[in-house]
């Protein structure tokens, strides 16, 4: 054996031309596309391809379990004049947009409170991991006790103290079923905004806290012109995914109100669930959630291209 | 010979003692007497996959589980049963219409052999046996699963849903007996509001008490989605009355209807702060089995729903009917299952487990010990009798169901009942939608 691995083997190669095939094997900008191309088969199987037949479908008038014909832009021209749709439209905006805001601004508060210096820190950051923790579906069941038009705990509590004579009508009227989702979101949101900026705010070094003490910097200017500026980036990436999982947001709105009062709380992903998969018309609801496409493209555009500004990595006057 | 029958009676036994259900031997006895002398006689080595909805009631999966054991055993028919919960039955028996595998049995809900009525196996002869030996079968159960004079599947059970209310309630509202037509139930509900004992039926996405009670009260007044040419006609007069009339009713419900789903009026009514319902049977059995709510459950009676001003029984009530794909490679032992579970010696055992949740749709189960068991069943036991398919006087099918799924009926009425439209607005909305699925 070791006497044939010994024999020169070069003697014997041929020299030839090199051919395609050769170039395709060892050239090293192919080479990165070979090692690359694993994670794009995987990409495009589930997420390109899903994302693709979506889109495809709303242009069908596809049943479940029933292939459509393509039907061109049919569906998307009824849902112009849906008045539902619309107002799903709206309410998932105006969902995304508020809980979205108030989940900034207790997460950041409370990230700013668990970044100081506080007896039992470690389990006061555990803590505030708990809403994240509960499966959504949970917490939106409990919530769903909570704001019951007979039997919540809120109703019945202001009753005894003689606050209240009639239940709070939490999730059959109008205002306050927005107003009860709305907070279930924000509850179960918070965590996910603090925790992460509370990651951002430790990587801020306290050498320029200290200079900044030593130069007189009160607080408030200590934040507004060290923390906040070095936090930008993280900012950006938190509320892109925060307002994206608000915008897409779908158990809470099912398990609580399925879109009642009168489709009050209807979210775009619930209708188009409500329309595809419960009352059949896949083409229809493929239709409402393609539609949401624009506004998260929109989302991420805002990060994507603010991420790439050294104004917003580096603070503000600095561009 | 002796041998196998033998064996396969022990297996009958043990399938027996596993579902832990109905006196073994005497059904296994009847099974396989039924089994020689049936017109059906199952294939060798057959196999069928059966997909029902998923039981309310323990004891009707016990009985119904009990039959296929015996089926089973008499028939030596491999048996794979298996639940889905409401809402995705229909969806997976479309897809196993469309792909042609996976199912050979559909036991599914309102209309649904009519979705696919190209992918069924007509089942005439089993209808025109069962008919023939029990009495017929109602009108109304007929409808949902006949296309001409051919049937596309066998409305096994109708779930029926009804008044249930508090008799010390409605007798302190002045009314000895519950209301038979919408006046009168109007003034009981305003008295019931008045005393403090109020009523409640939901205006929320409640897919089953929502529907069931609000196309009441549109076809009780001649209004339909659709007429019988399957022509949108939402758009009418008495559409405008149905609304005007439920506005005046939902002003008496206790408040948070418009948040209620399937479950809301039975919670609310166990703990004794609804007066006056309109559920399945559940409510009642479910006081009756606790054993705190003694008074409760005595003072629990069902009543027919009021007759509308057309002058004849408007109800939605939810057939449960079985089909056979054409592709099942064992027809016979398909039709001889669905036979099967129809004969006396089965049904009334299993019209006896389900508790008054399931009613017959032939005529011969009248007499039913399920339904003297307790004199408080008695009303569910119309309930194959009075109701209209769930495409009201159009033609049952897809669309119809569709039209149920999306809620463009309850979204009417909630829409108006709530204030959020005028009675033209709302019909608008829905009238778009109709025309559209009906296109």
């Amino acid at each position: 054996m070791a006497d044939i691995a010994m024999q020169p083997r070069t003697a014997k190669r041929q020299i030839r031309e090199a051919t395609a095939w050769d170039q395709l094997r060892t050239n090293h900008n192919w080479l990165g596309f070979w090692f690359m191309l694993p994670a794009m088969a995987f990409l495009i199987f589930f997420l390109a391809y899903p994302l693709g037949l979506g889109v495809w479908i709303s242009f069908t008038d596809a049943k479940i379990g029933r292939p459509g014909e393509f039907i061109g832009t049919e569906n998307y021209e009824w849902l112009w004049g849906d008045s539902i749709f619309w107002l799903s439209v709206f309410n998932t905006l105006l969902y995304t947009f508020i809980a979205s805001a108030i989940k900034f601004g207790i997460g950041l508060y409370l990230a700013l409170l668990l970044n100081e210096n506080m007896p039992f820190k470690a389990m006061l950051r555990a803590l505030v991991l708990i809403p994240f923790i509960v499966p959504t579906v949970l917490s939106a069941l409990a919530f769903w006790w909570i704001f019951d038009s007979q039997f919540s705990i809120i109703s019945w509590s202001l009753k005894q103290m003689g606050v209240i004579t009639e239940n709070i009508n939490f999730l059959g009227d109008v205002t306050w079923a927005r107003v009860c989702v709305i907070f279930a979101n924000i509850w179960r949101g918070v965590p996910f905004v603090a925790i992460t900026l509370l990651a951002g705010l430790q990587t801020v070094q306290p050498s320029l806290y200290e200079a900044a003490t030593l130069d007189g910097a009160s607080k408030w200017e200590m934040f507004r012109f060290i923390t906040y500026p070095l936090l930008t980036p993280i900012i950006a990436v938190v509320m892109t995914f925060s307002v994206l999982f608000t915008f897409t947001d779908f158990q809470l709105i099912w398990a609580m109100t399925r879109g009642g009062p009168v489709n009050a709380t209807h979210l775009m992903a619930t209708l188009s669930y409500q329309r595809a998969i419960i009352a059949g018309q896949l083409g229809e609801g493929a239709a409402i959630s393609s539609a949401m496409i624009p506004f998260l493209l929109a989302a991420i555009m805002v990060s994507w291209f603010g991420l790439q500004r050294r104004k917003w990595q580096q603070g503000e006057n600095n561009d | 010979m002796q041998d196998f029958t033998r064996r396969t009676l022990l297996q009958g036994g043990t399938a027996l003692a596993a579902t832990g259900a109905l006196t073994g031997s005497a059904l296994f006895d009847f099974a396989k007497a039924w089994a020689q002398s049936a017109p059906w006689k199952a294939e060798k080595g057959a196999k069928l996959t059966v997909m029902r909805w998923r039981r309310f009631v323990p004891a009707e999966d016990d009985a119904f589980n009990a039959m296929v054991a015996a089926f089973k055993a008499a028939t030596g028919t491999e048996m794979n049963v298996f639940s889905e919960s409401f809402e995705d039955v229909q969806p997976k028996a479309a897809v196993a219409a469309n792909t042609g595998s996976g199912l050979d049995l559909a036991w599914g809900l309102h209309t649904l052999p009519q979705l696919f009525p190209s992918q069924v196996l007509q089942m005439n002869d089993v209808a025109d046996y069962l008919g023939k030996k029990y009495g017929g079968w109602t009108d109304a159960a007929a409808v949902t699963c006949k296309q001409g004079n051919n049937w596309l599947g066998i409305p096994v059970a109708t779930i029926g849903g009804y008044m249930t209310y508090r008799k010390s309630s409605v007798e302190k509202a002045g009314f000895k007996d519950f209301p038979k037509d919408f006046p009168g139930f109007l003034e009981m509900c305003k008295a019931l509001k008045k005393n403090n004992t109020p009523a409640g039926f939901p205006l929320g996405h409640a897919s089953g008490d929502a529907n069931a009670w609000l196309h009441w009260i549109l076809w009780g007044h001649g209004a339909y989605t659709v007429d019988k040419d399957n022509k949108v006609v939402i758009n009418s007069p008495e559409t405008v009355k149905a609304l005007e009339y439920c506005k005046a009713l939902s002003d008496t419900f206790i408040p948070g209807v418009a948040s209620w789903n399937d479950s809301s009026n039975n919670k609310a009514y166990l703990s004794g702060e609804l007066h006056c319902t309109a559920n399945g049977i559940s409510i009642y059995v479910a006081a009756k089995d606790d054993a705190s709510k003694k008074e409760l459950t005595e003072d629990t009676y069902h009543a027919l729903w009021p007759v509308g001003p057309i002058g004849k029984p408007t109800e939605l009530q939810l057939c449960v009917p079985i089909l056979a794909f054409k592709f099942t490679k064992y027809p016979n032992a398909a039709k001889a299952f669905v036979a099967f579970m129809l004969e006396k010696e089965n049904y009334d055992k299993w019209l006896t487990g389900a508790r008054g949740y399931l009613t017959h749709t032939l005529n011969a189960y009248d007499n039913s010990p399920v339904w003297t068991a307790d004199p408080k069943n008695q009303v569910f036991s119309q309930a194959s009798k009075r109701a209209l398919p769930a495409s009201g006087v159009g033609t049952p099918g897809e669309k119809a169901a569709t039209a149920i799924a999306d809620f463009l009926v309850v979204d009417m009425f909630a829409n108006y009942c709530t204030g959020r439209e005028d009675a033209k607005g709302a019909i608008a909305v829905t009238e778009r939608q109709l025309k559209r699925i009906y296109r």
